[in-house]
């Protein structure tokens, strides 16, 4: 027991300094994955075929690729088209790209729970399609999605350790460090798990809320 | 929906056996190549030293845990490096060759054990010591460094050849000069190694600026995409680097010294045993100290390491 | 909704306005790709240099070998997987607190802690024991308390998504609650959720990828090391294209036979979607990811 809480006390400084990056990456990621998966949302019910094929090739794509896989494209490849970026955005990048197909499409099955009512009336009422979309069935969608949505930035606040094989010194590469200074290898990963559950509580503690505030019976 | 659907799957399973039909047989060469960005003609192919190494016969160890194992399946499981040219190197075609390789495939024939029957896996430099503790390789030869706290998990035999740590850069960077040049400076190297626990605790550059992944491979990739300047680890892994590449990569050559005693520090490199097995670490040096002795040891570093140009001293083994 | 009920049909000004929109983002994408793949010629990603390695079977067999690995690790996984999480469904539904209470706890633990943790765990825990254990089982074990986790609450959602009416007129009837699960309850259950349990294999498919930090000789750790041959120009890139491609396509036609599952035991949609539905429930498991 007192081992146990050595490896925490004697590595203070580095868990927290690791676990602050996996914070930084999930906050970033995490808003910017809700405004681009919104966005194809969008483009995917849009009235312009060429958005919808873009919108739906770019959630098959990204959808049925492993996030190791687009990590490894963002820092491998993407070098090679004389783009320089430093390792931490592309984290960011990668991440956002990854999860915003996935927002997209509990997006898109929230999009279908809308009664069909509201759209006929904004319609009736003569708004256009950007209207509609923002002000009727977004917001509305929005609402009923609650569960799957903070399970998708759950997911990526687990995903997040992956950039950890990339270089990012992010809370999936406290192992590594610890074992370089001889720590009980158990410990840390228990330790780790622990953080992460840490972690976790805010998101399930704003998902009761928002359910109990936005929850709509149908 | 369900014809297209069987077409498809149809279509994927023959092309996947179509392709492994026309696959062309032997070891893929590098073609000289005409583009900039391709490095020149060095062979990717395996050549062996061509020590002769016949396993020998009525060997028996007392008291090695280690050595029953490798007695009653026939074979030595060891664990090595796959991609450290002219030390632990695996070509195309999948055959191996290195000087690591071949020090590995003296002992197996010392042990008894033909150097054709050797079962090997590759395990990454932050899992070492995991693997040897957990019985997955009988012994390990990757240029594992020698360390005290290393001998707390583990035990070495050796060491059967001393490195200094250096530094890889462009062909055409002239800025960095040494380890006392780096600042500002993105240094890679592998994650869990010395190298870079000496560059982060002496501070020779920025915490931001220290990269690390899983393999040196991929730190040389990063180097040529001009996203990292300089990959640091041992002059004999750097080496085989630049000799694959000579046009677009050198090694500095001036190694890292111990600002205490102004000499470089020494990586001396050790075969990586069971902690308790000291029956085993005993009849390893013994057989070092054979193979430096009749020659074999030297032969087997002009056949490998030596072509990258390391200088070869024979290094005394430290027996405990 | 369908999505043709957000906006009305358009005229011939919105037409016109669409085909332009739809040229000028056509354009815009082309232009990308040309720009990326003139990119990758001019750095010398199309050598056949590069691509040499590819023709040779040796490189070939590695691939597939890597690949049946990455097929192996997510069919042993999902199985274990499907059989863990029927026993935490079930634990999870039973009428006593003391099934449900601890059950909940595993299920929401093995959910919040990241897969990456669970294989760093099954693999150097035991080395730390003492005891010999390869790449493969970790990744699996790992795999299967995590996705088992996931698929119970599909279960559940599934179990609880049947329309009351039936479980009601099933105790009516006088049945137990075995019965009512087994006979009434659970086929429907499963009917509704098999999409989603395919997603979840899908998802289980994609992250046999981390084995690659543990040594398993898998699909993405067998292009890493094609890609890291410096005599043939360190090939990552042209490595993990094929490695992306195939990937892609096992999990898409994946996806796409869960799709067609979803169309055969619903007995089809009346209404054109644009695109494969997700099936949305209100229950904190939905298969997202």
């Amino acid at each position: 027991m007192n081992e146990f809480l050595h490896v925490l006390t004697d590595n203070w400084t580095t868990i927290w300094q690791h676990f602050w990056v996996t914070i930084q990456l999930f906050l970033i990621a995490g808003v910017a994955s809700l405004v681009l998966g919104t966005l194809l949302t969008a483009m995917r019910v849009s009235p312009v075929p060429a958005l919808r094929g873009f919108g739906t090739t770019y959630v098959l794509l990204l959808r049925n690729c492993p996030l190791t896989l687009v990590f490894a494209l963002l820092v491998f490849a993407v070098p090679k088209l004389d783009v320089n970026i430093d390792y931490f955005p592309s984290a960011c990048i990668a991440l956002t790209a990854y999860t915003s197909a996935f927002v997209c499409e509990a997006l898109r099955a929230g999009i279908n729970t809308v009664p069909v009512g509201q759209a006929e009336a904004a319609r009736a009422l003569g708004m256009t399609f950007g209207q509609v979309l923002s002000l009727i069935v977004l917001p509305q969608a929005f609402r009923t999605v609650v569960p799957p949505m903070v399970s998708v930035l759950n997911a990526m606040l687990k995903n997040t350790t992956v950039a950890a094989g990339f270089s990012v010194a992010e809370a999936g590469a406290i192992q590594a460090y610890l074992s370089e200074r001889g720590e009980n290898q158990i410990y840390t990963i228990l330790w780790i798990m622990i953080g992460f559950l840490i972690l976790v509580l805010p998101l399930i503690v704003m998902q009761r809320r928002l359910e109990n505030r936005w929850g709509v019976a149908r | 929906m369900r014809i297209t659907r069987i077409a498809a799957m149809a279509a994927v399973a023959t092309l996947s056996l179509g392709l492994a039909a026309c696959g062309k047989e032997g070891t893929p060469t590098p073609e000289t190549p005409g583009q900039s960005g391709a490095p020149a003609a060095a062979s990717d192919a395996c050549t062996s030293s061509g020590a002769t190494l016949t396993p020998a016969t009525g060997v028996d160890i007392a008291g090695s845990p280690t050595f029953a194992k490798i007695k009653s399946a026939g074979k030595v499981v060891v664990g090595v490096k796959f991609d450290q040219p002219n030390l632990g190197y695996k070509d195309a075609s999948g055959k191996r060759c290195g000087f690591d390789i071949e020090i590995a495939q003296l002992i197996a024939s010392k042990l008894g054990i033909d150097p054709a029957k050797i079962e090997y896996k590759e395990v990454a430099s932050a899992n070492r010591e995991t693997s040897i503790k957990g019985g997955e390789v009988d012994y390990y030869v990757g240029t594992y460094s020698i360390t005290d706290k290393r001998k707390a998990d583990v035990s070495f035999a050796g060491p059967y050849f001393i490195a200094a740590q250096d530094l890889l850069v462009r062909k055409d960077d002239t800025s960095i000069t040494g380890s006392e040049s780096l600042k500002g400076k993105k240094v890679c190297s592998a994650t869990g190694s010395t190298p870079i626990q000496r560059v982060r605790d002496q501070k020779l550059t920025e915490d931001s600026n220290i990269v690390e992944f899983k393999t040196y491979s991929e730190c040389v990739s990063q180097l040529i995409d001009k996203k990292v300047d300089a990959v640091t680890t041992d002059d004999a892994i750097l080496k085989g680097y630049a000799a694959q590449n000579p046009s677009m990569l050198k090694v500095v050559g001036k190694p890292f010294t111990d600002p205490a005693t102004g000499k470089a520090y020494p990586e001396k490199y050790g075969i990586g045993l069971s902690h308790d097995d000291k029956a085993l670490r005993d009849f390893v040096n013994a057989s070092l100290e054979a193979a430096e002795k009749d020659g074999t040891w030297q032969k087997i570093y002009d056949g490998t390491l030596g072509k990258s140009g390391s200088s070869a001293t024979i290094p005394p083994l430290e027996k405990y | 909704m369908s999505s043709n009920l957000l906006y009305d049909l358009p005229g011939p000004k919105a037409k016109l306005r669409n085909r332009l929109l739809g040229a000028v983002s056509l354009v815009g994408i082309v232009a990308l790709l040309v720009y990326i793949v003139l990119r990758f010629n001019d750095t010398g990603q199309f050598d056949s240099i590069k691509w040499q390695q590819f023709e040779y079977a040796a490189i070939q067999q590695q691939l597939l070998d890597g690949y049946l690995t990455t097929l192996k690790t997510a069919g042993a996984a999902a199985v274990l997987a499907l059989l863990f999480g029927a026993l935490l469904a079930a634990g999870r539904l039973s009428d006593h607190l003391y099934f449900r209470a601890p059950t909940s706890f595993v299920v929401e633990l093995f959910r919040a802690i990241p897969l990456l943790v669970l294989i760093f765990f099954a693999y150097y825990g035991p080395i730390q024991l003492g005891y010999k254990v390869g790449p493969f089982w970790p990744l699996v074990i790992a795999l299967t308390l995590y996705n088992g986790a996931v698929l119970s609450e599909i279960f559940r959602a599934g179990v609880n998504a049947v329309a009351r009416g039936q479980s009601e007129a099933a105790y009516a009837l006088g049945m137990r609650k075995t019965q009512v699960m087994t006979s009434i309850l659970l086929p429907q259950a499963i009917r509704a959720m098999l999409p989603a349990i395919v997603s979840q294999v899908v998802v289980l498919l994609k992250d046999t990828a981390l084995g690659f930090l543990i040594q398993l000789p898998e699909l993405l750790y067998v292009g890493k090391s094609i890609g890291g041959r410096l005599p043939f120009g360190l090939p990552y890139v042209p490595s993990y294209l094929i490695v992306a491609a195939m990937y892609i396509g096992t999990c898409g036609l994946l996806s796409w036979f869960a799709f067609w599952l979803q169309k055969r035991l619903m007995g089809g949609r009346r209404r054109k979607t644009t695109a494969p539905p997700v099936p949305l429930t209100n229950e904190p498991g939905t298969p997202i990811v």
